[in-house]
């Protein structure tokens, strides 16, 4: 297994008490898996897939462990990440391509980060070049400015520098959210690209949008308030998911071919729970038409099929 | 039905760079029009213009060129007094339900703004009525929104208080720019319904988008927009079910759906047939956007292919139209 | 799809209401009132209360002080070059002319102040108009606006002031004030500018113009309330740079004409060679006065970013 995590925690430090974001995830992701996080906003999937590479000055690291290719990363200790980030662990941030020096070229500020990371320009370039006509852009990149780019070029710029190193693990995190979508199906597919040529081992691709997960991803999770509601192949999280949570998801979802006129779609009514006092039992419990008495007490997330687990007291015999 | 808003010949050029010497062309001889109880999809990716016409429509950007008729009377230079009168037919809502509140504010202050300016001697008690049964008309349950904060509610019931606020004015035509792209899917589906509910009730809407699925969700026709210029436009069903121009395939070929692969979606696409338009011209299925990168169809027309579905020659990557097998170029 | 302009992803901290996909929330704590919770950070920030201590102090000295002199300011009543006593109400001592240093010092402290507020006042009028203005309607009115800005900002005010003082045979404080109000104000339309023109982007402002406000609604009514904090610390910056500007002023002898301030006590002081009769307490108040007051200004600005700014609060 590439990556293992146990019963991660991670909350939020604010003024009013720590925001449980993540609270007790456990899977595991296999060598050249692309898993795919799914969530609406507030349920944990960028605090997980950030918490992976770095903490930012706000979270707190409660418990748990992270294990990636056998060895513990140090998560809770900032410096002593720093050997395992961008070698063996690397994130693409959500709206990393925003987050461009708007002062620097764009190959000056590439060789400045590599610098910052003890690596020597000379030692990539040639890769780097490689990489960059591979995803369809040429040297000439590296002399231009961020904002002589479109969108669609910054991310991927990102993305080779991000996999410059060949991670193990790559985290993108909303990736494909702020393009077009014709640029949005390119980026994606570059993401399998990577992966088939292994410049990448697995990934974590997060992002709100399950369809795009459909046609890039191997397996999806879903979470739901901080906590791991189901996790299946992709077919079949789509096909025939079994938490009433992804149910009600998978069918709100419009597509091309279903009209108002023919079907119309229902949403899930209500708004997740605050995580800053969550409930007990089953966060979803509130909105879940089939709730019952043993929803006040938290469902395990168990697998009920192979490959297909799920929290939920109505899935679990 | 009775067509409520119509959009003639509408252009919109921006003047840039320093001293305004040159010349951005945002919008280029849009023509389209919208009747009541209708719902169309401005359909385009980010730089065609959509926002922009969706802008032009509710006053809040001049028109360079062209007419928009509102119930046949040109809007498009209204000012003052009349333009108020406008704004009680007329509503937009937007695409950050965040960014649309004044934060410093309750939310239901955007519903005085409206007594204020439009209702200023309505009776208290009868105000509060009214409020009710706009709320009640987007599903909202007054307890819940009123006397908030924005940032104590959430997205969808952000947008659905703009909603209400619109429908306060006794609206027939609604704006709807990208309304639900900030939205999480659970809530997506709700405000789309509805806007579906106000086209039951005979309200005209316009709903810009970059969502394809959404678009053929909730829509009776579709203008498919690429950077300015119409490309096709016609019935929902027709557009979707059978695109001509290279640019709507492309993006039908783009968007990622549930239940196929991109590979199978591309492959239907490329072995449905493509109609000749007539004798003279003939639309060519473009695989890559880097042919559609040539395509500068300033010049050519909108042609009707169909009864009400119009596509615009496209122009092959030689400059001139592909012509139709067998005959002499 | 998200939109690419959100500040630090915040986690759902409201209860009942998820963020939606990228947006903003509003400082992240679930408070009613943002005045108190402003209040709260207001009374436990040291700068801020040091600054306003002292510029209080100062403020109740200005308006008590001059109950208390003794003799008029001009007079030349008393003995000359005499140290700081008790006898005869002399408490600051007299210049080498034999006038009363506090009554000087406690009349130059009122005028400090009225400097400020008049001159800082009309730099904050003419700013505000110019900067809203400007970034509210762009286009041609903010190219003439900002030339405007861009021509007084570069005027030489010392050539300028000359010219003005070689035609007027009397120069007042309100003189005095105008004068400063009328060229300090290009720093900030041009900051009122930038946060004008930010705000008007945001969405709330199209949809006050759907809801049929008119301009001057607008501007007054949702955007400038949305800048409060900022008015406020600039108005604080004005008023001590005006303060400022005419000690300058004063001290190169282009204050009033008719009065004493602290600028032209130590003008005088200077001229009269105060320095090397070691007579210090002619110097020393007025210039500790104007440091005191200007510096307690600045570090109460300091301290109101602070407060207003969530981000820059310690955790």
């Amino acid at each position: 297994m590439a990556l293992q995590v146990d019963d991660l925690k991670v909350y939020y430090r604010t003024l009013h008490g720590d925001v449980q974001a993540l609270d007790g995830v456990t899977f595991a992701i296999g060598d050249g898996e692309i898993m795919g996080l799914a969530g609406e906003s507030g349920c944990g999937k960028s605090t997980l897939g950030n918490s992976l590479v770095y903490l930012t000055g706000r979270m707190k690291y409660v418990s748990g462990t992270v294990t990636l290719d056998g060895a513990v990363l140090p998560i809770w200790d900032f410096d002593a990440m720093n050997p395992h980030r961008f070698k063996h662990v690397s994130v693409i941030p959500q709206y990393a391509m925003s987050a461009l020096n708007p002062t620097r070229r764009v190959g000056k500020m590439i060789k400045e980060l590599l610098h910052a990371r003890g690596i020597p320009y000379k030692s990539v370039s040639d890769e780097l070049l490689r990489r960059l006509e591979l995803v369809g852009l040429g040297g000439e990149v590296l002399d231009r400015y961020p904002i002589e780019l479109s969108g669609g070029m910054k991310q991927r710029v990102v993305m080779v520098l991000s996999t410059l190193l060949d991670p193990s693990l790559l985290v993108a995190d909303e990736i494909t959210s702020a393009l077009d979508v014709s640029t949005q199906k390119a980026v994606a597919e570059l993401l399998v690209e990577f992966r088939e040529r292994s410049f990448v081992k697995s990934m974590i691709v997060i992002t709100h949008d399950i369809s795009i997960l459909s046609q890039i991803a191997d397996t999806i999770l879903v979470m739901y308030a901080g906590h791991l509601a189901e996790r299946a192949s992709a077919k079949v999280i789509i096909e025939s998911p079994r938490h009433p949570y992804t149910r009600l998801l998978i069918s709100s979802l419009p597509e091309v071919g279903i009209r108002y006129d023919d079907k119309r779609l229902v949403g899930i009514p209500g708004t997740p729970p605050a995580l800053l006092d969550p409930p007990t039992g089953c966060r979803f419990k509130d909105r879940c038409p089939l709730a019952y008495e043993k929803c006040a007490e938290q469902p395990p997330f168990v697998e009920v099929s192979p490959g297909h687990s799920v929290a939920c007291w109505r899935e679990t015999p | 039905m009775s067509v409520m808003l119509q959009l003639d010949d509408v252009s919109k050029t921006y003047k840039v760079g320093a001293f305004g010497g040159q010349r951005l062309v945002a919008v280029r001889d849009v023509s389209f029009d919208v009747a009541a109880g209708e719902v169309v999809s401005l359909i385009g990716e980010s730089g065609s213009g959509k926002s922009t016409i969706g802008k032009m429509i509710l006053r809040l950007s001049p028109v360079t060129t062209g007419a928009i008729r509102f119930d046949g009377n040109d809007v498009s230079r209204l000012k003052g007094r009349a333009l108020k009168e406008y704004y009680r037919r007329v509503q937009g809502v937007f695409q950050d339900p965040f960014s649309s509140y004044n934060p410093i504010f309750k939310a239901d202050r955007v519903f005085k703004m409206i007594k204020d300016e439009f209702f200023p001697h309505v009776a208290r008690s009868e105000w509060e009525q009214k409020l009710e049964e706009s709320l009640d008309a987007v599903s909202l349950d007054p307890v819940q929104v009123l006397h908030k904060y924005p940032h104590q509610l959430s997205g969808g019931q952000l947008q659905r208080l703009l909603v209400a606020r619109a429908l306060l004015l006794d609206i027939r035509f609604l704006v709807a720019d990208e309304i639900i792209s900030m939205l999480d899917a659970s809530t997506r589906i709700d405000v789309l319904n509805l806007l579906a509910d106000l086209k039951a009730r005979g309200l005209g809407v316009l709903f810009i988008t970059h969502d394809l699925s959404l678009g053929n969700y909730i829509s009776d026709r579709t203008v498919i927009l690429r950077r300015g210029l119409i490309v096709e436009m016609g019935a929902t069903a027709k557009v979707f079910g059978n695109p001509q121009h290279a640019y709507t395939r492309m993006l039908l070929a783009s968007v990622p759906q549930l239940h196929r692969t991109w590979e199978e979606v591309a492959t239907e696409l490329e072995t449905t047939p493509v109609e000749a338009i007539d004798s003279r011209l003939k639309v060519a299925y473009a695989r890559t956007a880097a042919a559609l990168e040539h395509d500068d169809p300033t010049d050519s027309a909108l042609v009707e292919f169909e009864d009400g579905h119009l596509v615009r020659r496209y122009e092959s990557a030689a400059g001139r139209t592909a012509p139709v097998a067998g005959e002499a170029a | 799809m998200t939109d690419a302009r959100t500040s630090e992803p915040l986690p759902a901290v409201i209860p009942g209401a998820p963020k939606a996909a990228g947006a903003t929330a509003v400082h992240g704590a679930p408070s009613t009132s943002s005045f108190r919770e402003a209040l709260h950070f207001a009374l436990r920030n040291r700068k801020l209360m040091f600054g306003v201590g002292i510029t209080s102090f100062m403020l109740l000295f200005a308006l008590l002080g001059p109950l208390f002199a003794q003799h008029p300011p001009l007079e030349y009543g008393g003995k000359l070059s005499l140290a700081p006593t008790t006898h005869d109400g002399y408490w600051f001592g007299t210049t080498l002319l034999g006038q009363d240093v506090y009554a000087q010092f406690v009349t130059g402290l009122r005028l400090a102040f009225v400097v400020g507020a008049l001159g800082g006042g009309i730099a904050a009028v003419i700013g505000m108009l110019v900067g809203f203005t400007a970034g509210y309607r762009s286009g041609i009115v903010d190219e003439v606006l900002n030339m405007l800005t861009n021509v007084v900002l570069v005027i030489p005010t010392f050539a300028l002031l000359l010219v003005i003082a070689s035609y007027l045979k009397v120069r007042g404080i309100t003189t005095e004030s105008i004068f400063i109000g009328v060229t300090s104000w290009p720093w900030a339309a041009r900051a009122l500018r930038a946060q004008t023109f930010s705000l008007t982007s945001r969405e709330f402002v199209s949809l006050a113009r759907l809801s049929g406000e008119k301009s001057w609604k607008i501007i007054f009514k949702e955007i400038a309330p949305n800048m409060s904090s900022y008015l406020f610390m600039m108005f604080i910056l004005l008023f001590g740079g005006a303060i400022l500007i005419a000690a300058t002023l004063d001290f190169i002898g282009l204050g009033p004409s008719n009065t004493i301030s602290l600028g032209m006590m130590m003008q005088l002081s200077v001229q009269n060679a105060a320095l090397q009769l070691h007579l210090w307490w002619w110097f020393l108040p007025p210039g500790l006065a104007i440091m005191a007051i200007v510096g307690s200004l600045y570090v109460m600005n300091v301290g109101l970013d602070e407060v207003f700014n969530p981000r820059l609060r310690s955790m």
